[in-house]
């Protein structure tokens, strides 16, 4: 089909799109790469009234280096996250995770902030954000504040993002370990049936901190605190603390117990891989 | 991407906007609805009927087109969003020759069956060669996962794009 009439604005300021946010309240809809905005749009499942278009917010762009890690503009694309030397160095899971996101036609338009702002509980980016321990920076009528991405996602397509708000940057410590990043999708881009992202700290060939998050098994990125503090112990015991920290939800692809059997399997892959590559 | 060149205004929904961007190296103005998608621009209103239509919600691939350069979905698109902008579809990238060996594998391999996934074929399988001109073929699969071929002649066109990767290959001083 084709997309519901709306009206559209293309405001040149933060404040601007702040303002058309406010003015409009519930029919509002902000696009940034429309990558899945406007699929939804197409199918009719949304009809805002007014889309405010925030290509436009230059405060919005661009990938730095800073004292912690990394400063990630909301408006970056996917192809530029994947390209970027500092990306790369300071956070590579970031990196590896890229690839794996649909495909370079999406790549090249979809935004970080958007698939963020998005919550698909399949989605790459958010685990990425969690495992990381990225502060999510937004702005509202009111100022900014800022959100840690472990309480950002609150469950499908929810975030902790208000109506009135936009989500401007992330900052992104230096990953603290190896990067672990596997995720099992029937074709080659399409959304994760079940995905892993993370990192582990090794010493020599023993695992001494990880954080591990799982995308595609349950409503939002999960983070397994208790498979990840097992890591120490050994794989066996964190695969076996995993069904503590996951509440696995079927979909098309894969029941719950399926899911959970292929967490426990990315989990060893990844975790028996990073020990592998260290030792 | 577009410009910034609209004034500030909030348009209607049934506003006509103009908007000016280049097209296969011709520059174009033409008055849109918020609505209009780049598919329909191009096709009612260009005539450039080369770039398809089908599943409308970015999964099929046969409205590849480039944007500034890189490739994008046409159907993801509103051609508002689009002021400013470079454009160019299977009708412009042929008649440049940008695609020629392509063209010619996809030809001399049988790579065309009813042809309604071949635009798109084309414009993802030359921007693979462009960045990676010695793909094997495990990623020229992957580079073309985004593109359906519906009558699954896939083993035909990974061998095209083989092939044409060679051609160039042969072809650089």
């Amino acid at each position: 089909m084709k997309a519901p009439p709306f009206r559209y604005a293309r405001p040149q300021t933060l404040d601007a799109a702040l303002r058309l946010l406010a003015d409009e309240g519930a029919g509002a809809r902000l696009i940034a790469g429309g990558q899945s905005l406007v699929p939804a749009l197409n199918m009719r499942l949304l009809e805002p009234t007014l889309l405010i278009d925030i290509n436009g917010l230059a405060e919005l762009t661009g990938i730095a280096e800073t004292a912690s890690g990394i400063r990630v503009g909301a408006l970056t694309r996917h192809a530029a996250l994947g390209a970027s030397a500092i990306v790369a160095r300071r956070t590579p899971l970031l990196a590896a995770a890229v690839p794996f996101i649909a495909h370079e036609a999406i790549r090249n338009r979809g935004t970080f902030g958007g698939s963020l702002a998005q919550a698909d509980p399949a989605a790459e980016l958010p685990a990425c954000a969690v495992a990381l321990g990225a502060r999510l920076e937004i702005a509202g009528p009111g100022g900014r504040r800022r959100v840690a991405a472990h309480d950002f996602f609150r469950g499908v397509y929810e975030t902790a993002l208000g109506r009135d708000e936009i989500l401007v940057a992330a900052e992104i410590p230096a990953q603290p370990g190896a990067t672990l990043f596997l995720e099992l999708a029937r074709r080659q881009g399409d959304y994760a049936i079940a995905g892993l992202a993370g990192w582990a700290a090794l010493d020599r060939s023993r695992i001494t901190d990880a954080r591990l998050v799982f995308f595609g098994t349950d409503i939002r990125a999960v983070e397994a605190r208790a498979a990840s503090a097992a890591l120490a112990t050994s794989l066996d015991a964190a695969a076996t603390a995993l069904d503590r920290d996951l509440a696995p939800v079927a979909d098309l692809n894969a029941s719950a117990a399926m899911k959970r059997h292929l967490a426990r399997v990315l989990l060893r892959r990844a975790c028996a891989a990073a020990v592998t590559h260290a030792a | 991407m577009g410009r910034g060149r609209l004034p500030r205004a909030t348009f209607g929904m049934s506003d006509a906007v103009a908007i000016r961007l280049t097209v296969n190296g011709a520059r174009v103005e033409r008055l849109v609805a918020p609505r209009l998608n780049l598919v329909d621009f191009l096709r009612d209103e260009l005539g450039l009927t080369g770039t398809h239509w089908s599943c409308e919600h970015g999964a099929c691939g046969a409205c590849t087109v480039l944007i500034d350069g890189a490739l994008a979905r046409g159907c993801l698109v509103f051609a508002i969003q689009l002021d400013g902008a470079n454009v160019e579809t299977i009708e412009g990238l042929t008649e440049s020759g940008a695609l020629a060996e392509v063209q010619a594998a996809f030809h001399a391999r049988n790579a065309v069956q009813c042809g309604f996934c071949s635009a798109g074929m084309l414009l993802a399988a030359d921007a693979l060669l462009r960045r990676n001109p010695e793909p094997s073929r495990e990623q020229i699969r992957a580079a073309l996962s985004g593109n359906y071929c519906r009558c699954t002649g896939y083993h035909a066109i990974v061998d095209a794009v083989a092939d044409a990767a060679r051609e160039r290959a042969r072809r650089k001083p």
